[in-house]
């Protein structure tokens, strides 16, 4: 138990020494996967609420296609996101790999279908007569449509943070579209793999706890956002 | 409502849970499979991504049939430090002084040359900042610092990391960093992908032939400058003192020494790039 301890002892060390190579990746992390989870929702949350509410030939096999893409490998998603983007890439004259944008877009990537998945399921679960009865009272489809949503609001935080916990936790895809370049594209995951190859444990046991305690602090605010949502829906009825 | 709120929450977590799990970069446990002994050989990125141990392991293994050998790839700093921890049973890395301290520090009985090859600082075709042409390799350092052309440092400890240090302070300008110099680029990662970061950047790296000529067919990179004195990689071999297969640790060291070793090492590289990758240099 040694090793855990010097390596608490040395990663308090770090975080406490207000060093500020450290908060710079984390502030990193927080700004790729926070943009990458704000695109996945722009794209995600209407076919969400498409899959979830619509009737149309072809709702199974695409729900399928969605549900089966929140286990899309994130180094698939790596791979061809570096390869696109390689400057031998279709994408190449862009010159975006190994920048925050390309990370940007893979984390994209992998947290639109999960966004899309979790909305189905949960814009599925509210009562169709809801739909019916807005629209015979004469409200138009985006109007039907936010109140669907409105009434899904708790399904639809848990597509936030299980997208965003999902990609600020993942290294594989990052590591090949980013590059772990310090003070530009390091994140929390590669900056851990990094250290741990270093053998520095003290910096990659602190970084592992930030990360730990982010994706535990969005765990925390959504089931208090549901429990609240839960007692104001009891009060109503 | 509640259910699928029940079940939104359950795919959160188990997601988070996935993410959470990060696929572990070696493992040390070294149990003997069937009545083989398995032996960790610590070494480093650069000579695994040059596929040498492709050729030797194999060798190795067919001359002494009692021995399967798992390699663990990590930086030399790395290496250094699973032996003192007699995470691994023998080490074959390239950061000499370090070398000799390990063993004078008692974490290993001996160390001898095994061979050596050479670094090759490598740029782009059009050589912005005017390599080539440079006098020395200290010129050349300070000509790329001077153009802040764009530089990609392995940033990780390694053997080559260190092997870059000793080049720029040799060439009298202090080692630059990342947050003071914009052209200055920190991978913290492998060779590969270091020259393919500096590939994609257009930028400046130092990086071991064999490793170049294994990738270079991926990279818009080419070799700006070699042949200078200052680029020799010379390989030890160390047995851990007091590993769970020191025994076996000493029969590689042996074997890797032995004119029949030596020789896998030099035809090594000619087949597929018809140059030695690694001069075999043992005594």
């Amino acid at each position: 138990m040694q090793i855990f301890a010097d390596a608490l002892r040395d990663g308090w060390t770090m975080l406490s020494s207000g060093a500020v190579d450290v908060w710079i990746i984390v502030a990193t992390s927080l700004r790729v996967s926070g943009v990458a989870v704000a695109i996945a929702l722009v794209v995600g949350l209407p076919v969400g609420v498409v899959l979830g509410a619509g009737r149309f030939i072809g709702r199974r096999v695409a729900l399928v296609v969605f549900n089966a893409g929140m286990g899309l490998p994130p180094v698939f998603v790596g791979l061809v996101v570096a390869m696109t983007l390689s400057r031998r890439g279709p994408l190449g004259d862009l010159s975006l790999l190994y920048t925050t944008t390309a990370m940007v877009i893979a984390q994209a990537v992998i947290a639109t279908p999960i966004v899309a998945a979790i909305t189905a399921a949960a814009v599925a679960a509210v009562p169709r007569e809801l739909r019916l009865q807005a629209r015979s009272l004469g409200a138009p489809w985006w109007r039907v449509g936010l109140l669907t949503l409105s009434e899904a609001r708790v399904g639809l935080l848990a597509a936030v943070a299980g997208g965003f916990g999902q990609i600020i936790s993942e290294v594989g895809a990052v590591q090949m579209v980013g590059g772990n370049l310090a003070g530009d594209t390091r994140v929390m995951t590669t900056a851990i793999v990094q250290f741990t190859r270093m053998g520095r444990y003290g910096e990659a046991l602190a970084l592992a706890l930030v990360l730990m305690a982010i994706v535990v602090f969005v765990n925390v605010a959504l089931v208090s956002m549901q429990t609240s949502a839960d007692r104001y829906e009891g009060g109503r009825r | 409502m509640r259910r699928a709120t029940a079940f939104a929450l359950i795919t959160v977590l188990a997601f988070s849970m996935v993410g959470c799990s990060k696929p572990g970069d070696r493992d040390s446990s070294s149990t003997p499979t069937g009545d083989k002994t398995e032996l960790v050989l610590a070494s480093t990125t650069s000579t695994q991504d040059s596929g040498l141990f492709d050729e030797i392991i194999p060798a190795f293994q067919a001359d002494e049939p009692g021995y399967t050998v798992k390699v663990v790839a990590v930086g030399t700093g790395e290496a250094l430090k699973l032996g003192e921890s007699k995470d691994a049973d023998v080490l074959l890395v390239h950061s000499k002084a370090d070398e000799e301290a390990f063993v004078s520090n008692g974490f290993g009985f001996e160390r001898r040359d095994v061979m050596y090859n050479d670094f090759v600082l490598v740029g782009p075709e059009s050589d912005p900042a005017g390599v080539r042409s440079a006098a020395s390799m200290a010129a050349a350092l300070k000509s790329i610092a001077k153009g802040a052309a764009p530089f990609v440092s392995r940033g990780d400890d390694s053997g080559t990391h260190k092997k870059e240090r000793r080049l720029w302070a040799a060439a009298g300008v202090a080692t630059p960093t990342p947050q003071a110099q914009g052209w200055y680029l920190s991978s913290g990662q492998g060779m590969g992908e270091t020259l393919k970061i500096a590939s994609e950047k257009a930028g400046y790296t130092l990086t071991d032939r064999a490793t170049f000529l294994s990738m270079k067919d991926a990279l818009d990179l080419v070799v700006v400058r070699e042949g200078d004195p200052d680029l020799i990689n010379q390989y030890g071999v160390i047995v851990v003192a007091g590993a769970r297969n020191q025994v076996a640790g000493q029969v590689f060291f042996d074997w890797i020494l032995s004119s029949k070793g030596q020789k896998i090492i030099l035809d090594y590289g000619y087949a597929k790039y018809g140059q030695t990758l690694f001069t075999p240099n043992a005594r």
